[in-house]
Formats: C-alpha cells, structure tokens, sequence
C-alpha cells in the first residue's frame, strides 16, 4: 500500500507539489503534535524543577529511610512508630491491594447474582435488582461509604457493652473481634495435607474431564474435589490432636486485647464499593445474557439440555466474550476508587502518601509513588483481563 | 504551516506569561488584582467559618481581612480559598493563595522544607486530649492503649506519635482526611480521645451532640504556635503580613479600637500637645512607616477601623463570650504576661 501510493505520488501525479500531498502532511502533522507535547512536558517539568529550586524545595527520595513516627491504624505487615516511612507507604500499598481485591471478588459474586435476577422471570425479583440497580449506581460512591460507616459506628454498641458471641467473638463499633489461630508445632502437617487434598482434587478433575470427553461418562468430580481438600487436613488435624491453640480476645483497658478484630473501616469501604460497584457489573452482565441470540437457547432445549447447564455452558460462555472487557474497567475503578477511604480513616495508599506528604514536605516525590504503583496495578489488572479475554474469545472451526 | 507558526508562538508567549507572573512580587500581583486571596480553614468555628449569614468570620478570617485592609484599603477585599489540613500546602506552594492563614503550626521543616516563611504567631497553641467524662480518667497519661481519633495532614499526627513513645502508651490512632468525620467517629465512640490544638478541640467540642459529657484533659503535649505562612523568598510580602499583626497588637497596647481610632487620631495631630509619637507613627499621622512597607500612609488606620485591635478581634471570635470560651492566656500581650508582643513601630 506504502509504495503504491508513495509511487502515485512521484509518478503519475509530480505536478502536485510535496507539502500539498496528504501522506507527507500526515507524517509532518505527527511529527509537529508529537514535538508540541515533547515540548509542552519538558516546559512543565523544566518549570516545576526551577520553582521548586527557587522556593528551596530538595529532590529526591532518600526521605523513605527517616523513621515515620506516626502509627497507623491497620497493617498486614507489621509496623511501629519506628518504622520507616517507606515501610509504612509499602503497608499502605498492601491496604490498598487488599481492599481492591476483596472488592473485586465480592462485586462480581454480587454483580452476577443481581444481573441474572434481573432477567428473571419471577416479578419480585427482577423488580428488585432493578431498584438495587437504580438506586445504587445514582448515589455518589463517597455519601455511600460514609453511609455505611456511620451506620456501622450507630448500630453497634460502645466497646464497653460489645455484644459478647459465646465469650468468643465480641462485637462493637471498634470492630469485630474473633479468635487468632495460633498454629503449634505440628503444623505444617496439616498444611502438607491440604496441598495434597488439592492437588488431587486438580489431578481428579483433568481425569475426569478427558474420560467424559472419550466415553461421555460423566462423574461428580465437584463433590469428591471438595470432599478431599476440606477432609484431608480435617483428618490429619484430628490425628494429630488439634495442633492449632486459639488466642481469644480479652477486654483489658480501653480496647479489646488479642485475637484478630475486622475494624469497621474497612467493612464499611468494603461494603460501600461492593454495593456500589455490583450495580454496574450487574447491568455488564445483563446486557451480555441479552446479548445472545435466543436461538442458542432454544437449540439447547431442542438437544434436551436443562435450563441450568444450558446457561452454564451455551449462554455465559458467549456471552463472557461481551462482559469482560467492560468488567476490567470496573475493576480498575474499585481499585482507584479506594483513595476515597481515607474519609472513613482506612489508611489506604492515598491517605498514607497524604500524611507522608504532609510530614515530609516532598509533594513531588510523594505523588510519583502512587501515580507509578496505581500506573502499574493498572497496567497488570488490564493485561490479566486481556489474556482471558482472548482466552475465552470465539475459537471458530 | 501558518497553523504550526501560531502554535510555536502560543507556547513561546505562555512561557514568556509565566515565568513574567511568577517574576512579580505578592503585593504587585495582589494590587493588580484588587483582592487578597486568602487561604483559610474549611470549617473551625472560632478561627475561620462562615456565621449564620454565610459570612466568613474568626480570628484567621480576621487576619485576612486587616491584610486586605493595609493592601488594599478594604476589609472586604477577601476571597476565601477554604481547605482541609492536607491540602493547604501545595494551595500556598501551588500561588492558588497570597497568604495561608489556617491555624497553621510554624515549625522547622515547614519553614525550610516545605519552602515557606514564618514569623508573627496569631494564635500560641499546644496539642491537647479530649475525653469522654464517663470515662473517669483525669491524665492524659492514663491513655494506655486507647484509641485516638486524629486529622490527617497536621502536627497533631506526630506530636501523638512523640507523646506515645515518650510514655510508653500504645495507643491506635483512627485517621480521618476532614476533621468534620473525626469528630463524629469520636462522638459515636469510635475513639476514647480526639486529639489536636487545645483551640481546635475548644471548637470542635462546641459542634459535639453532649458538649457537656466531654472535658479536655490538662497535658498539653506540644507547641503549637499558629500563624500565617507565605511563600518564602518574598520578604516585602512577610513584612506586611508579619506588621499588620503587630499593628493589631500595638493598637490594643495603645488603647486604640475600631471605635475610638477617629478620635485618636485627632488627638494625636501633628504638633498637638501631650501626642504619643508612636501612635502617630502607627497611624500614619507622622513618618510615612507605610511607604517603608509598599503600603499607604493610613495602611495601619484602616486595619484597626475595619477590622480592629487584636484583643478586640480575640474577644469577637473565641473569648469569654463566645462558645469557645478561651482565655488570654499565653496570647494575653506581653505588658499582661502573655506572649503577644510587637517589636517598636520606629
Ligand atoms: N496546627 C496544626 C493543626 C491544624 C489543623 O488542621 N487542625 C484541625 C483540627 S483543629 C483543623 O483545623 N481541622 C478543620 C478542618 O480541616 O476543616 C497544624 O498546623 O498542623
């Protein structure tokens, strides 16, 4: 094509002067837009990097090894007050991904359930996803999660009358508290146990799936897979005595001590992105089973499939091929989104960056940090979706 | 080609424009444009927010309105840039405001990291717990393991991660990004303490449902000198904001009031028998202090008619009288062994 419009150009036509030919223009355009934005970027870093000088503002990220001095509220790995500012952003970056996927998993169970209800033939209940849906998609994600959060901290007692489960699990509005599992010495046995249950329950599965597609047997590969990786390491506990203590949480002082506690911030910003993100991924899933051709449906009753397996194995495959790539935005937006929780003091990236910023004065430096971890998750989120996108895509024969 | 030219030159004159803003002083760019931008708080009675008739009011309020005032020869020359602590900084750093007066700490690093200047403190302050009173706890030291609601983006976050290393105590702090949620989270129960500038806890405890089932423990745990912050390296524009404070303070060490300042300036006429020098030199009736500073000769007149003295303006915003209750205290003047001292106008 290059060649035969280039030689169109120079041949046939030479009585047409090179700055009035369209390809030679294009490429001049590209080239001016593409130096136009080189030049618009290096005036605003050139610009910030000389006011920064000019007010005494240093560069640099060798702030990350001063010691924070500041808690924070919850932490997967563990952190103090000594603990170096980069140590408490990283734990910051694992609150944020822990949040971002609980969401994620739950949304989607969520989503899916609302999105097939709705086309459910029962009046009530797709009446009823339909107002879920309405409702919840129209109210600001914020107003929801302080929703939720007040609504938590009001319908939950002081800590002083946390409603006491069995003098095991004690609830209040500073969260709920349950026993930590404390695992003793033999262990790891049971872990070796459950590996074992899983790999089999893998190694039965493929099995099974070549016999039904040699002989058209079918076998209850769900049931025994399940039965193995629950009842494997139930029975290498059993045998071994229970090697596992339980810490129980107490209330000493102001709060309760031991054990492991749920705060309610992050139920509430869990709760708030679930609601609210399972009204998007709902109407996603709808429009994808409303997508495929009623045809297919009566061809799998014709063959004499049942309304179950011919949903789970003619209709959503099909119609995966148009829900997922809007779902991977709506993942992306969970994972944004959980820069709101700083409102409801969970201390995500965001609002550790915000205080880190504050304490350190290197806005800058602070920003970049999160722009390149939320650039990154991004980027991996949308590769994974892409890969299982095409995955699932149409095989035609 | 001729499109290629036109923008070559738009970003040659938009490099030009900025760098030749940023090249002019505060006070050039604030005259030119008629009005002071001021950056103040979102919301803490008291200090900065808006009254019963949506207008602004309080002691920082008032600052911003004696600097339009001196600059500008109106009070109400004002726009108020509202924010929460977080996002004040990069407001002053970013040029969105002429002048931060947000019941903001002066301490080293702001003064030097975060590229700003300091110098008068309108407000001496220190951190302080509120507790609930059912509580039973009179020290803040009893605060072993406790958790404390705190406001993100302020002093208040390390001073409690001092207090708690110096005295062993534990505690779990909650962090909220607007005061306004750490506040309600407190009241709900939340936390055992909110914590902040003894000031600030003064006027948050005014917005609790039960004002009166709470109290504020004695330790105040840090210094927390409040005062107006300006970008650095302007030091006419520190000049003016760091004088109209002190002339707010000289009038209240002179006696002189929004009410009485026509009087006393007709008493101090020129060559007038028994006149006090530096009245006449604060109120422009003498020496031309004002054009020293880039301002009027009547810069500090217009202050105290407009806005007032600085005991005037403490008594209007959180004094005796107000739902704030404050004392004096450390911000009494210097003559009544307080802190609030102006160095000589001369
Ligand atoms: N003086 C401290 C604290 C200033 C501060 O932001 N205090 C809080 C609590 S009193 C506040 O004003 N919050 C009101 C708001 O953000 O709307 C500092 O400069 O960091």
């Amino acid at each position: 094509m290059a060649e035969i419009s280039a030689g169109r150009s120079r041949g046939r036509r030479t009585s047409i002067a090179w700055w009035r030919d369209e390809r030679t223009r294009g490429i001049i355009w590209q080239i001016v837009v593409v130096a136009v934005l080189c030049l618009g970027v290096w005036f605003i870093i050139a610009n910030m990097v000389d006011n920064l000088r000019r007010l005494g503002i240093p560069l640099g990220f060798d702030f990350l090894n001063a010691p924070a001095g500041f808690a924070i509220s919850f932490s997967i790995i563990p952190t103090d007050l000594n603990s170096s500012i980069g140590r408490v952003i990283l734990a910051g970056m694992i609150n944020t991904l822990l949040a971002s996927a609980i969401c994620i998993a739950l949304a989607t169970i969520l989503g899916v359930i609302v999105g097939i209800c709705r086309l459910s033939k029962n009046y009530l209940i797709s009446r009823l996803a339909t107002a879920y849906v309405e409702t919840l998609r129209n109210i600001p994600l914020l107003v929801q999660l302080l929703f939720w959060y007040v609504a938590i901290l009001q319908l939950f007692p002081n800590v002083r009358q946390a409603i006491n489960v069995f003098d095991l699990m004690f609830m209040s509005n500073r969260g709920v508290n349950i026993p930590r599992p404390i695992p003793e010495e033999d262990f790891g046995i049971v872990l070796v146990a459950l590996a074992v249950g899983i790999a089999l329950a893998i190694g039965i599965a493929s099995w099974a799936h070549r016999r039904q597609m040699a002989t058209g047997q079918q076998f209850p590969k769900g049931r025994v897979g399940l039965g193995l990786i629950v009842g494997l390491p139930l029975i290498a506990s059993l045998a071994l005595g229970n090697p596992v203590s339980w810490q129980v949480p107490e209330l000493t002082g102001f709060n309760f001590q031991g054990g492991l506690v749920l705060q309610p911030e992050l139920t509430a910003l869990v709760l708030g992105m679930t609601a609210y993100t399972a009204s998007f991924i709902a109407e996603i899933v709808r429009g994808g089973i409303l997508a495929v051709s009623h045809g297919q449906t009566e061809a799998a009753y014709a063959l004499g499939l049942k309304p179950g397996t011919t949903l789970r194995l003619v209709i959503i495959p099909q119609s995966l091929r148009i829900i997922v790539p809007p779902m991977t935005s709506q993942y992306l937006n969970i994972v944004k989104n959980t820069t709101l929780a700083g409102a409801i003091a969970y201390p995500d990236l965001f609002s550790i960056v915000g205080t880190s910023l504050n304490q350190t004065g290197r806005p800058v430096e602070n920003i970049a940090i999160m722009m390149v971890f939320f650039l990154v998750i991004s980027i991996l989120i949308s590769l994974f979706m892409n890969w299982y996108n095409r995955r699932i895509a149409l095989v035609e024969r | 080609m001729k499109h290629v030219k036109t923008l070559v030159a738009g970003v040659a004159l938009l490099a030009g424009m900025s760098t030749a803003a940023q090249a002019a002083s505060t006070l050039e760019s604030v005259k030119a444009a008629g009005k002071l931008k001021c950056g103040v708080n979102s919301g803490l009675a008291g200090f900065a927010a808006p009254n019963d008739q949506g207008v602004w009011a309080g002691l920082d309020v008032d600052l911003c309105k004696a600097i339009a005032a001196a600059v500008l020869g109106d009070a109400n020359k004002v726009e108020y840039k509202p924010s929460n602590a977080e996002q004040r900084f990069p407001l002053l750093q970013s040029g969105e405001v002429d002048v931060l007066a947000r019941n903001t700490t002066w301490s080293l690093s702001r003064d030097t990291q975060l590229g700003f200047d300091f110098r008068a403190v309108n407000y001496y302050d220190g951190q302080g717990f509120m507790v609930r009173k059912d509580l039973g706890i009179t020290s803040a030291k009893e605060l072993k393991g406790a958790t404390v609601c705190v406001q993100e983006g302020t002093t208040t976050e390390k001073n409690l991660g001092d207090f708690d290393k110096a005295n062993n105590l534990g505690t779990q702090p909650v962090k909220f990004k607007e005061s306004e949620q750490a506040r309600a989270a407190y009241d709900e129960g939340r936390c055992d303490s909110y914590t902040t500038d003894a000031s600030g806890l003064a006027a948050e405890r005014t917005g609790l449902k039960a004002p009166g089932e709470h109290v504020i423990l004695p330790e105040i745990i840090s210094k927390e000198p409040l005062g107006p912050a300006v970008r650095a390296g302007d030091s006419q524009w520190l000049d003016i904001i760091t004088w109209v404070h002190y002339a707010m303070l000289v009038a209240e060490e002179k006696g002189i009031t929004s009410a009485n300042v026509d009087e006393v300036k007709a008493k101090n006429a020129e060559g007038a028998e028994g006149a006090d020098a530096e009245v006449q030199r604060l109120l422009g009736i003498t020496d031309k202090m004002g054009e020293s500073l880039g301002l009027s000769r009547d810069w500090a007149y217009n202050v105290v008619k407009q806005v007032g003295n600085y005991g005037e303006s403490f008594e209007r915003n959180i004094g005796k009288d107000t739902p704030l209750a404050l004392e004096r205290g450390l911000n009494a003047l210097w003559t009544q062994g307080g802190l609030q001292y102006a160095p000589p106008v001369r």
